[in-house]
């Protein structure tokens, strides 16, 4: 007996709409999840889940039926997200009202002084984009290193490095405001 | 940096920004926003292409043109068929 899931994508990798909505309906929470945890804020994310799937609709034809349809979508939502944080002006970003309004279980250490979270998350947002994507999913999302490195295209080795690279870059940013973490 | 550091810078991040819930999801439908995406963006397209095989106005009068004097003078026909 096929696997109607099989069908479905095969269908959808001919250019069926019924399909498309049905692949969209099951994978929407997944790539609007991803999208958020990137960018951070909920009105971006929604706009940038409708924007993914819209590149994944014109990519259609070059979606291989026998690959797993959501790290495909995962990687394409990645790229439509760099793209929205590369447009994007450092300071504008992660402000306290973006901070404030995301959904988030309690941060690890409430120790830690309300201004220097603040600085920390502002020197975060002035990190070049692609170092920022690997980081905030590895260090912050904890997701591991191979979904990391397949969303964005690049091997293991790259991700991790990507991530050493944000770290070092941030540290030696908080420690010209003062701060020595 | 080494080990120590590295933990510490991390869990610092942690502090300034901490995960998403995993249930997060759209505050709304967003299938009609995808729809609406499709459409204002594949139609142009598709308008661009029929429009592309239009021709503009002076090549219908050179075509008809070319069909009256082919019409007038059918003699003239082979002589221009060999220049082509």
């Amino acid at each position: 007996m096929p696997d109607p899931s099989s069908n479905v994508l095969d269908q959808f990798r001919q250019g069926d709409i019924g399909a498309f909505e049905l692949l969209f309906r099951k994978h929407r929470r997944a790539v609007y999840g991803w999208i958020l945890r990137i960018v951070r804020d909920h009105a971006a994310a929604e706009d940038l889940t409708v924007e993914s799937f819209w590149r994944i609709h014109c990519a259609h034809a070059r979606f291989q039926p026998a690959r797993p349809f959501e790290p495909w979508a995962r990687r394409i939502a990645t790229r439509a997200a760099l793209d929205w944080l590369r447009a994007r002006r450092p300071e504008g970003a992660l402000t306290e009202r973006v901070m404030a309004d995301l959904p988030s279980v309690p941060a690890g250490n409430p120790g830690v002084a309300a201004e220097i979270r603040l600085k920390t998350a502002q020197a975060f947002a002035r990190l070049p984009p692609r170092l920022r994507i690997a980081a905030v999913l590895s260090v912050v999302e904890e997701q591991p290193h191979k979904e990391v490195a397949t969303a964005l295209g690049i091997s293991v080795t790259a991700a991790k490095l990507r991530v050493f690279r944000a770290l070092r870059l941030l540290r030696k940013d908080l420690q010209q405001q003062g701060i020595t973490p | 940096m080494n080990a120590h550091d590295e933990d510490r810078i991390k869990e610092l991040l942690k502090s300034a920004l901490p995960p998403v819930e995993p249930g997060a999801e759209p505050s709304r439908d967003l299938w009609p926003a995808v729809l609406r995406c499709l459409d204002a963006r594949i139609a142009p397209t598709r308008a661009a292409s029929a429009s592309s095989l239009s021709l503009p106005w002076f090549d219908w009068a050179l075509i008809a043109g070319l069909v009256l004097f082919a019409a007038s003078f059918p003699a003239t026909i082979p002589v221009f068929l060999y220049y082509l």
